[in-house]
């Protein structure tokens, strides 16, 4: 497994000119990134009369995931915090509109006024403190209050996200929740650890009967390779190639044995004769966490 | 960044309570021609705050759109479509700033791409 891309850099840093090439010469990443957003768009569940919606693109990045949404007829603004990735979105030539933009420091846009969102794989970012002065929970906090106030309600937001573990799912659910969406995840192929893709569905307003979750891909034993008709089944998420791996953690929660095993073993080893220092306050003190 | 854009964005600095509309200090405006679409125009036009998107779209150098008294109704006349979706579509801001109301920090205009990112201490 390559090593996901939020261990290695700041997205504004890891996504630099060489990286956001990639994202217009490999023929696998525009494929991979036309299919998420294409799901984000059938999981957004807009009213299907036709008529072309203002939706946002959170982390837009070169503008693939708005080509879907252009091909859908909307309008769309997308954001994104890498500069390389939006100045090849410019060569690209998409319709939508670019802003440079952090999302953990709040979206700046009027209220009620944007009809859905999307997000293919960048909201995961926001659990990562790249800055001293990034804190996690205040980020996604700021990011899914402004969300909420931004989009009009009853629209939906659907973020695809790679969650690293429990723990990173949690908190980014419960910060949507307790900026008022109702909603929850959608797991797409939950069996198949390639192509599973994770999806959250969160909807604007007071829970009602439209914001039920929809169902996932996959669920009932369905085939995932159905529709992965190119058979690689290597490499279907959009990751890197680790070339430094995150370093082995040092064990830390090792125990250690107390005073009382130190008392006793002094014992015992006065009682075999050796000349053992006499206990004193300082015996098995634990040191100030300086050393 | 077409006007559409600016008529969304508000400022997000730390203690502002009105950031918007952002002033536009505009220094290069390109045109693009999109296909007219009448659905998303209407649709649209509610949320339009159309005071501040007359003032853009006259600093762009666009001043035929009617300034008051602007109905819903309006929307069935083509002519009006016509002018309101090359204001709100076509106009592109390339090179500029956006000027926050209260607080005059500027968020340069570059490539027709705003950069919003704040500092640490806007935050």
């Amino acid at each position: 497994m390559a090593a996901r891309p939020e261990l290695q850099a700041p997205p504004e840093i890891f996504y630099d000119q060489s990286e956001a090439r990639k994202y217009t010469s490999s023929s696998r990443i525009i494929d991979i990134q036309a299919k998420l957003s294409e799901r984000a768009l059938e999981l957004l569940a807009l009213p299907d009369d036709g008529v072309p919606r203002l939706l946002l693109d959170i982390g837009c990045g070169s503008g693939l995931s708005g080509e879907t949404l252009s091909e859908n007829g909307h309008q769309w603004i997308g954001l994104d915090i890498s500069e390389a990735m939006l100045d090849v979105a410019v060569e690209r030539e998409v319709e939508g509109d670019l802003l440079l933009a952090d999302m953990g420091q709040g979206l700046g846009f009027r209220a009620g006024v944007i009809d859905g969102a999307i997000s293919i794989s960048a909201v995961q970012w926001l659990c990562n403190a790249d800055k001293s002065s990034h804190e996690p929970r205040l980020r996604l906090k700021a990011f899914f209050g402004s969300l909420y106030r931004s989009l009009a309600r009853g629209a939906r937001a659907v973020l695809q996200v790679y969650p690293q573990n429990v723990a990173q799912r949690e908190l980014i659910l419960g910060s949507a929740m307790r900026a008022g969406f109702a909603g929850g995840v959608v797991v797409d192929y939950p069996h198949s650890s390639k192509s599973r893709k994770e999806y959250l569905v969160l909807t604007c307003g007071p829970p009602s009967l439209n914001a039920a979750v929809p169902n996932a891909k996959g669920e009932d034993g369905m085939s995932c390779s159905e529709d992965d008709s190119s058979g690689d089944e290597e490499n279907q998420t959009v990751t890197i190639s680790d070339r430094n791996r995150p370093r082995k953690k040092r064990k830390l929660d090792k125990k250690s044995k107390g005073k009382d095993w130190v008392l006793r073993k002094k014992e015992q080893l006065r009682r075999k004769g050796s000349s053992v220092p006499a206990d004193t306050k300082y015996t098995a003190r634990k040191r100030k966490s300086r050393f | 960044m077409r006007l559409l854009t600016h008529n969304m964005l508000s400022s997000t600095i730390k203690g502002v309570s009105n950031g918007f509309p952002l002033t536009i200090e505009a220094a290069k405006v390109v045109e693009k021609q999109v296909d007219m679409n009448s659905d998303f125009l209407k649709n649209i036009f509610s949320k339009i705050e159309w005071k501040p998107f007359v003032e853009a779209a006259k600093t762009l150098g666009f001043s035929e759109l009617p300034e008051e008294d602007v109905q819903p109704s309006l929307l069935d006349s083509h002519e009006f479509l016509t002018k309101f979706h090359h204001a709100l579509l076509e106009i592109h801001l390339e090179e500029g700033a956006l000027v926050c109301p209260e607080t005059g920090r500027k968020f340069p205009v570059n490539k027709g791409i705003p950069n919003m990112l704040l500092l640490e201490d806007e935050v």
